[in-house]
């Protein structure tokens, strides 16, 4: 019977998530290792165990591990997961494979957001870091709408849309670096605005972008059929899908995934391009299994970008935007050498 | 159950009205075929009366109710459209497109279940692509995609079926299958709305005939009323003689 290669397809997709799930583990141990201080495997799992029965341990490993290493690759495995994610959802609402939230000025949006929310003392309200990543937020909310206003407006299709995107992009950008840049005392944090760095990463940020993903990626699991429907692009109303209202609550979560992850680390393209890429060769386009796998593959590419970038030239660290510059950039021009043939 | 157009006016931006006061209904248990040349306005009539369109004035009722009140999930269970150019999306295997008719069936956090792969199942024999089941839906040929969207629209399971020219990319076996398919369908309770180019097949398995020329409805009723030469020259402009038996036969001079 047909069906029963679809359940099998579906077993191979909660597969390939468990497996996905070990190797990060794994790559999150061995990330904990590496780097200026070096750390042995057992020191890790010495760790591990004093705090789980209540004993003292190394006290340099202690500080190294607990304050410096796991906030910042959780951080950066998060960070990772919300802008594939982020990625998904936008491929999925604009029916375009090279959509992203780098490339379409959502990212610029929201550190512009979260930059002015920084430089006029907003940060130090009564709300705390939260208004930093509402303010991103609606960075984010203005660059997307900014770009569909202009995209629509010229009728132009994917490439327009990607065209207003990179423009609306590199003028936020300007407008970002142009304001640090007459801040003096914030010169030294255009570097992690604009090129993204999790060197200050803390466990309240991971916190903020843990909760953004968890929300983000189960209410847009819920959108998961419905962004099927749309991206196939058959009149996705006449099955039954209140497509408008579909897009809007998708481009919300993906701008509220994306704003708390600018908001902790800046600026990191091209995860939100290549993670789900690389998942939907592997499954296909059905959202049901792109969401999740993107997530942990996004996840697992920054986590290890950031791993070299801090390690490669140690002790001198890269921004972790450039790591993933220079493995996303010559990627997306051979997504688009290859989609040049099919429809513009 | 009866879909019923009253008094449509529709224009698209910057042209002159595609329809100037449509009337017309369409009722369970019977074929209506839409004639009528290049232009005249069948697909919109049609996708006005999906809900896809909303007319200028005039309304579109479906037992009573507007079509543009029900909510996307409710029209989807009573209403299924095949458009007629829907090109096949990257990364979807034909069961994928198939069970995406299941849309409206399946609550928003659950998942497709038996009954859902069983109609999908049931509809992909019925259009002759349940071996097609695992293919790309890119990898189709124009006749098989064809009948895959004409698969998803019986797995919606909905009353009314509205197609636009569903054969005319296919060739002259599955034309008749489609066709009687349909024709079966009808019988069975459903109605079906068909845009169709081939007067001759349209005169054999419609029930009732609607031409529309220029934006009006010119002539409805049974085919072998409406199909007369006098009639098929005003609207296509081309001269001939109709022969009736066993169906009424158009035969340009």
């Amino acid at each position: 019977m047909r069906p029963a290669s679809y359940i099998r397809r579906r077993g191979f997709v909660a597969r390939a998530c468990e497996v996905l799930l070990l190797v990060s583990l794994a790559a999150l141990f061995a990330c904990l290792c590496a780097g200026s201080a070096n750390l042995a495997f057992a020191d890790i799992w010495e760790a591990f165990w004093a705090r789980l029965s209540g004993r003292e341990a190394d006290a340099t490993v202690e500080l190294v591990l607990w304050n410096i290493r796991l906030p910042r690759s959780l951080l950066a495995y998060l960070v990772g997961a919300a802008l594939a994610v982020s990625g998904v959802l936008m491929q999925g609402v604009f029916r375009n494979p090279m959509a992203e939230p780098g490339l379409l000025g959502v990212s610029s949006g929201a550190a512009l957001g979260a930059a002015v929310a920084m430089l006029t003392g907003l940060q130090r309200t009564p709300l705390g870091f939260s208004a930093l990543s509402v303010c991103a937020f609606a960075g984010g909310a203005v660059a997307v709408m900014l770009v569909m206003f202009v995209a629509r407006a010229g009728r132009g299709g994917m490439t327009a849309l990607l065209l207003c995107g990179v423009a609306v992009s590199s003028f936020l950008s300007a407008l970002l670096s142009g304001l640090l840049s007459v801040n003096h005392e914030a010169l030294e944090s255009v570097y992690m605005w604009t090129l993204g760095s999790f060197a200050s990463a803390n466990m309240r940020d991971v916190l903020l972008v843990g909760a953004a993903l968890a929300v983000g990626l189960l209410l847009s699991m819920g959108l998961a059929r419905d962004l099927n429907a749309v991206s196939a692009g058959s009149d996705a109303r006449l099955l039954g899908v209140n497509a408008p209202r579909v897009r809007l609550a998708a481009l919300v979560l993906a701008t509220l995934m994306t704003a708390a992850a600018v908001s902790v680390s800046g600026i990191i393209g091209f995860v939100g391009l290549t993670a789900p890429h690389a998942v939907r060769r592997l499954t296909g386009a059905d959202h049901r299994s792109l969401l999740p796998l993107s997530a942990l593959a996004g996840g697992l590419f920054l986590l290890l970008a950031d791993a070299l970038s801090r390690t490669l030239f140690a002790p001198a660290e890269l921004p972790v935007g450039v790591m993933t510059s220079l493995a996303g950039g010559p990627f997306f021009l051979i997504l688009i050498r290859r989609h040049r043939g099919g429809r513009a | 159950m009866t879909l019923r157009v009253e008094n449509i006016v529709f224009g698209y931006p910057g042209r002159e009205k595609t329809l100037a006061g449509v009337t017309l209904a369409a009722h369970s248990g019977e074929v209506l075929g839409l004639l009528g040349p290049n232009g005249s306005g069948k697909t919109t009539l049609l996708r006005l009366m999906s809900g896809s369109l909303l007319p200028q004035s005039g309304q579109v009722v479906l037992e009573g109710r507007p079509v543009s009140s029900l909510r996307p999930r409710a029209l989807a269970r009573t209403l299924a459209l095949v458009p007629q150019s829907a090109s096949p999306p990257e990364g979807f295997t034909a069961l994928d497109v198939v069970l995406m008719g299941r849309h409206a069936h399946i609550p928003r956090f659950g998942r497709e279940g038996e009954a859902d792969l069983a109609a999908a199942e049931r509809a992909m024999r019925r259009t002759g692509v349940e071996a097609l089941a695992e293919r790309g839906a890119q990898s189709l040929s124009g006749g098989e995609w064809q009948r895959v969207l004409i698969a998803r629209a019986l797995a919606q399971e909905a009353e009314f079926l509205l197609l636009d020219e569903p054969v005319s990319n296919l060739d002259i076996r599955y034309q008749l299958e489609i066709l009687r398919l349909l024709r079966a369908l009808s019988r069975e309770g459903h109605a079906i709305v068909l845009v169709m180019h081939d007067i001759n097949l349209a005169a054999r398995f419609c029930d009732r005939l609607a031409v529309l020329c220029g934006g009006a409805l010119r002539a409805e009723g049974a085919p072998e009323d409406v199909l007369t030469p006098a009639l098929l020259q005003e609207v296509y402009g081309v001269p001939g003689t109709v022969s009736h038996l066993p169906y009424p036969r158009f035969e340009p001079d």
